[in-house]
């Protein structure tokens, strides 16, 4: 067959009406009402962060008190396994030495070097556990939070070593046997082989509600809020005093401050 | 013709013919009973329009493609509820909406569940992490 100039251009053209239609087609077909929504009464932030007063928690707080770690731990089902090494934290005490090493003067008043800092995850901008992990299962939210997908976790650990914070654990055996708390019915518990940590209460931020250590502790230590809006609880707690964050010279920028 | 070895040939042969038809005929007539889940808890017996998020054939295929689903958008999209064809809403949850009318697992899920012979623990290990309510029935 002889083609010609003007039956290649004829036939090019219609081939290439036809691959546009393809988008027509595509925004027609489109389903009127999303099929999967955010809750309403969700809680939105563009960056979620979270302010610790130490002086409030020394000062106010009794002494020994535990009401966040405990608040923490029962809303999300987290083991008490009982050795330093099998040990599941969502947020514990540290020692002042182990919570701004690099920082310190070495000539700090006892009552700073000696108290314990309430520490979690730092759902920092740029988190190192995210870059390493092979499978995607922890991940950056738009909302800064960083959260883990239990789902998709191998358990290779590899998120625990590229944490700067040590706030990462993982599940050495089944936890179940070693919740202590009473079960929350409404959240799950993990399962052998992953690694857990803190999710800065995110499936209590949709539901509307602030996080579970926010919400106990009685001296308003800790504040939580959305960092971009100069309204919030956080940017009010930072305003007015200054605040360190962990582990500056890494660059990971945390989201969690401490009021010293 | 002459077999060598003949009567320990056929004695062998009648023995493995035995020993591989053993689960055929051991078996025979006891057909293993169909499962029967069970859709009679208070919560579902007090619904006027018994309807699941998609019609009853859909979810027996393809439950666990709903899930899955569900799981993606609600852990990785952050998108929380669903809304099915009938414009109503649902959280997606399997512990805390799916189980909250079917709050019969043994009766429900573990049904076919067993009868596929799906293993416990393994396949599908929903529930290595998600807890069961307490069975209501």
């Amino acid at each position: 067959m002889e083609t010609g100039r003007r039956t290649f251009l004829k036939i090019g053209g219609i081939c290439a009406l036809g691959l546009g239609s393809l988008q027509v087609v595509k925004a027609f077909g489109k389903t009127e009402t999303p099929k999967f929504m955010a809750n309403l009464q969700a809680l939105t932030a563009k960056r979620w962060a979270m302010a610790i007063d130490m002086k409030k928690c020394w000062e106010k707080g009794p002494p020994g008190c535990r009401d966040c770690v405990l608040a923490c731990h029962s809303t999300h089902n987290v083991p008490d396994i009982g050795t330093q090494k099998e040990e599941i934290k969502w947020i514990w005490d540290e020692k002042y030495e182990n919570v701004f090493p690099g920082q310190e003067s070495g000539m700090e008043p006892a009552e700073i070097s000696e108290k314990p800092f309430m520490v979690l995850c730092n759902h920092c901008k740029n988190a190192p556990c995210t870059r390493v992990c092979p499978t995607e299962a922890t991940f950056k939210r738009a909302d800064g939070i960083t959260v883990m997908d239990y789902h998709r976790c191998i358990g290779c650990r590899y998120c625990m070593a590229g944490c700067p914070y040590g706030a990462r654990s993982f599940n050495f055996r089944d936890p179940r046997p070693y919740i202590k708390t009473e079960l929350n019915p409404t959240f799950p518990t993990r399962d052998r082989g992953v690694v857990e940590k803190c999710n800065f209460c995110e499936e209590r931020l949709d539901a509307g509600k602030i996080p579970a250590c926010v919400e106990a502790c009685k001296c308003k230590a800790l504040s939580f809020g959305d960092l971009e809006d100069p309204n919030s609880d956080v940017r009010k707690a930072l305003a007015s005093q200054f605040s360190l964050r962990r582990k500056p010279e890494l660059g990971t920028e945390p989201g969690v401050y401490y009021i010293i | 013709m002459k077999i060598y070895d003949g009567k320990y040939i056929l004695v062998g042969l009648v023995i493995f013919i035995v020993l591989a038809t053993f689960p055929v005929w051991f078996n025979h007539g006891k057909a293993a009973p169909p499962p029967d889940p069970k859709l009679d808890t208070p919560v579902i017996k007090q619904m006027i329009n018994k309807q699941c998020v998609l019609p009853k054939e859909e979810m027996i295929t393809g439950h666990m493609k709903l899930l899955n689903e569900w799981r993606t958008e609600v852990v990785r999209n952050n998108k929380r509820m669903y809304v099915a064809s009938d414009g109503k809403t649902y959280e997606m949850s399997l512990q805390n909406e799916c189980m909250r009318c079917h709050s019969n697992k043994s009766q429900f899920c573990d049904q076919c569940h067993n009868y596929a012979g799906l293993q416990k623990d393994s396949d599908p290990y929903c529930w290595n992490c998600h807890i069961a309510p307490k069975e209501n029935m």
